[in-house]
């Protein structure tokens, strides 16, 4: 009798369990922890520049040896049934001291209706293709050179957005964002803090049922006032740090092609993707070097650049990938000190670089990659060869197209 | 002006035929929701489906046609029960339409108007890709399909009240015929009864449920994690104690392992329909079952 009460008492702490853990999974926010690490080696010491480009944000190719990649703690859930929040933190260490970074923190509405949505906060631009992506869902290891070039790593700032998707059966989305223009490429939150608006436009569809692609136009503009960039010394003197001030706009178009046989992408599937990016710049460039009157000049000038790419999984959980890079600028600065010294002298150079990465996914929350470049993005050319892990665990990532 | 005239009448009776405008229109995860849709809306829905029997409903990507399709639908039909997580929420996030979200009347989830089995005790990934809410494959037991197929008119008779009898009325031949269908199919796989059977993936307890037969063991090593070497040695092992008659695998997933698995012990790969469209023949609901019983009891033999 004893006996079937507690195994009666035991059946139902453990139906009870099992409710709850169907609860917890479902009412809780839903959290995700992203783990990044890496092993690179180069066989370049000297300090990484794009001739023709002011670099700025994160750009740079990383450190040497064995590091820590972006390591993410992402929070999400629906607020109520108008909103819907995310959050991201990176933590990374700079200098020796772990540094914790908002990269995301926006709430979306649900229920707007008619296609219309809005965001607001801190949030990845629309623009592009590639932009929206959190670097542990890139192709390879690293950002294209261009996005680089332009935007540090990824172009995100703090404002709004409002997107619309048409009652079509092609795939038409419009979007606008009015931001701060406080953080990389713009600077100095003009315009009484809303310094930059961004536009694009994505059209997207299938062919059959194991084709699909996306074509997006993108288009940024920023008033700047005081962006500052990583300084250049050629001569081993004492670094200046160039801030630009003007207008700047950047235009872009990006295409994605996808093919899997019958659609089924679980054995054999390829991925094609090229983006473009020009960027045109007017205003002034001064050598911040503390001085009472530091060194300044007129500053017009262009840069562009492109990348393309393509992923081809051969076989379940392994993936091969190619892409090439391409740098190009025609900047006018009349001041010869501060074109050398703000690194918008392209020295002759067209940055570019041939990369290879094969990557194994045990399950969808892993994945290892090894990956070659030959980076011929400034003088000294570069062999960097990286493997690295990224996995997640927590609650289940979306499948983006 | 003869002419005149039957152009505008013509053209009147494409308004007062538009109802056409008027018909809801029908998001479904996978195709055999689109199906049943297709059995209990007839001329009144127009129907999209998401994923193709070719297809694995686990992994498929949120894409554009997918975002377009989800903004026009007035009604979305889903497996739930975790099974689209990967792509259905981003969707819902993306088209920006309110009326097709969770809770709301445009979004119908099947699984949970059934009981479901494999609710896991515990979630841990270190046992593979598990649904808290338990196994979402519920359409393959047909008395469960009942149930849904109640719920769903229900659903549509709601979304669309001006026609709710016409929804009625189709549910009531439907049930009929399916009622005849299922002791037909019954009594033909009487003799499936126990019948030890080794699956790709956990796609067939329900099924199994219905027809009582066994899960002998699966070629994935954990769900959703593909075969490994040592896997199948160690399956092949456990089969030489306690032997199963066949190994089902579907359209959509690669049929190798099985085939190798088969090559070791003798036993018959079956590759089942899984939903409508996946074999030539299933091209209904009906059909569906009709293949998916007569494969089975041909392995048998």
């Amino acid at each position: 009798m004893f006996k079937g009460t507690a195994v009666t008492i035991a059946l139902s702490l453990a139906l009870l369990g099992g409710n709850l853990a169907q609860a917890a999974s479902e009412f809780n926010p839903q959290i995700s922890l992203i783990l990044d690490g890496r092993y690179t080696h180069y066989n370049n010491e000297s300090d990484y520049e794009l001739p023709g480009f002011m670099l700025g944000g994160e750009a740079g190719r990383g450190e040497k040896g064995f590091a820590l990649g972006h390591n993410e703690l992402v929070l999400s859930a629906n607020i109520d049934d108008l909103y819907y929040g995310k959050m991201t933190t990176v933590l990374a260490d700079h200098d020796g001291a772990t540094e914790v970074e908002l990269e995301e923190a926006y709430i979306e509405t649900l229920g707007l209706g008619s296609g219309a949505s809005i965001r607001a906060g801190r949030f990845f631009s629309g623009i592009g293709y590639l932009n929206g992506q959190h670097p542990h869902s890139w192709d390879f290891a690293d950002a294209p050179l261009i996005y680089r070039g332009l935007f540090g790593e990824a172009l995100r700032d703090d404002g709004v957005q409002l997107s619309w998707v048409a009652p079509s059966h092609l795939y038409l989305k419009l979007g606008a964002e009015l931001t701060r223009g406080a953080q990389f490429p713009a600077g100095g939150a003009a315009n009484d803090g809303a310094g930059a608006t961004a536009a694009f436009l994505k059209l997207g569809g299938d062919v059959g049922a194991s084709h699909s692609w996306q074509l997006g136009l993108s288009h940024w503009s920023a008033r700047i006032e005081g962006r500052r960039s990583a300084g250049h010394s050629h001569d081993g003197g004492a670094t200046a740090i160039p801030a630009f001030s003007g207008e700047s706009a950047i235009s872009g178009i990006d295409a994605v092609w996808k093919w899997a046989p019958n659609g089924n992408a679980g054995t054999r599937n390829l991925k094609l993707q090229a983006e473009y990016f020009v960027r045109d710049e007017e205003g002034t460039v001064v050598m911040d070097d503390g001085s009472v009157a530091p060194e300044s000049s007129r500053y017009d000038g262009r840069q562009s650049g492109w990348y393309a790419q393509t992923v081809y999984q051969f076989m379940p959980r392994w993936r091969v990938g190619l892409r090439y890079d391409q740098l190009g600028s025609d900047n006018n600065v009349p001041d010869p000190v501060v074109r050398a010294e703000s690194g918008l002298d392209d020295e002759g150079q067209h940055p570019r670089r041939t990369t290879l990465m094969l990557d194994y996914s045990r399950s969808e929350y892993s994945r290892i990659r090894l990956q070659y470049a030959q980076d011929e993005s400034y003088a000294d050319n570069d062999n960097a060869l990286t493997l690295q892990y990224t996995m997640s665990l927590g609650s289940h990532g979306a499948h983006r197209f | 002006m003869r002419r005149l005239f039957t152009l505008f009448g013509a053209l009147w009776l494409l308004a007062v035929a538009s109802p056409a405008a008027a018909r809801l229109n029908l998001f479904a995860c996978e195709p055999e929701w689109a199906a049943l849709a297709a059995e209990l809306g007839g001329e009144r829905v127009t129907l999209y489906s998401a994923t193709t029997a070719r297809q694995d409903p686990h992994h498929i990507q949120a894409r554009p046609s997918l975002i377009a399709q989800v903004r026009r639908a007035d009604l979305v039909i889903c497996s739930g029960a975790e099974l689209e997580v990967g792509w259905l929420p981003l969707l819902l996030r993306q088209a920006g339409s309110p009326k097709v979200l969770p809770g709301r009347p445009g979004h119908f989830e099947a699984s949970a108007f059934v009981e479901r089995l494999e609710i896991p005790q515990q979630l841990d990934r270190a046992m593979g890709d598990l649904h808290a809410s338990g196994n979402p494959h519920v359409h393959l037991d047909p008395r469960r399909l009942a149930q849904i197929a109640t719920a769903l008119t229900q659903r549509l008779a709601a979304l669309d009240p001006n026609h709710a009898d016409h929804y009625h009325q189709r549910q009531h031949d439907f049930g009929q015929r399916w009622q005849q269908a299922l002791s037909r199919w019954e009594q033909r796989a009487a003799p499936l009864r126990g019948v030890r059977a080794v699956v790709h993936h956990k796609d067939w307890v329900y099924l199994f449920d219905w027809l009582g037969m066994v899960e002998a063991g699966t070629l994935e090593p954990k769900p959703g994690l593909p075969t490994s070497v040592g896997h199948l040695a160690a399956l092949r092992r456990e089969l030489a104690r306690e032997p199963a008659q066949m190994i089902l695998h579907t359209a959509y997933q690669n049929g190798r392992a099985a085939q190798r698995l088969a090559q070791m012990n003798g036993s018959t790969v079956v590759e089942l329909p899984y939903t409508v469209g996946g074999s030539e023949r299933a091209g209904d609901l009906f059909a569906l079952f009709d293949e998916t019983i007569e494969r089975l009891l041909a392995a048998r033999q």
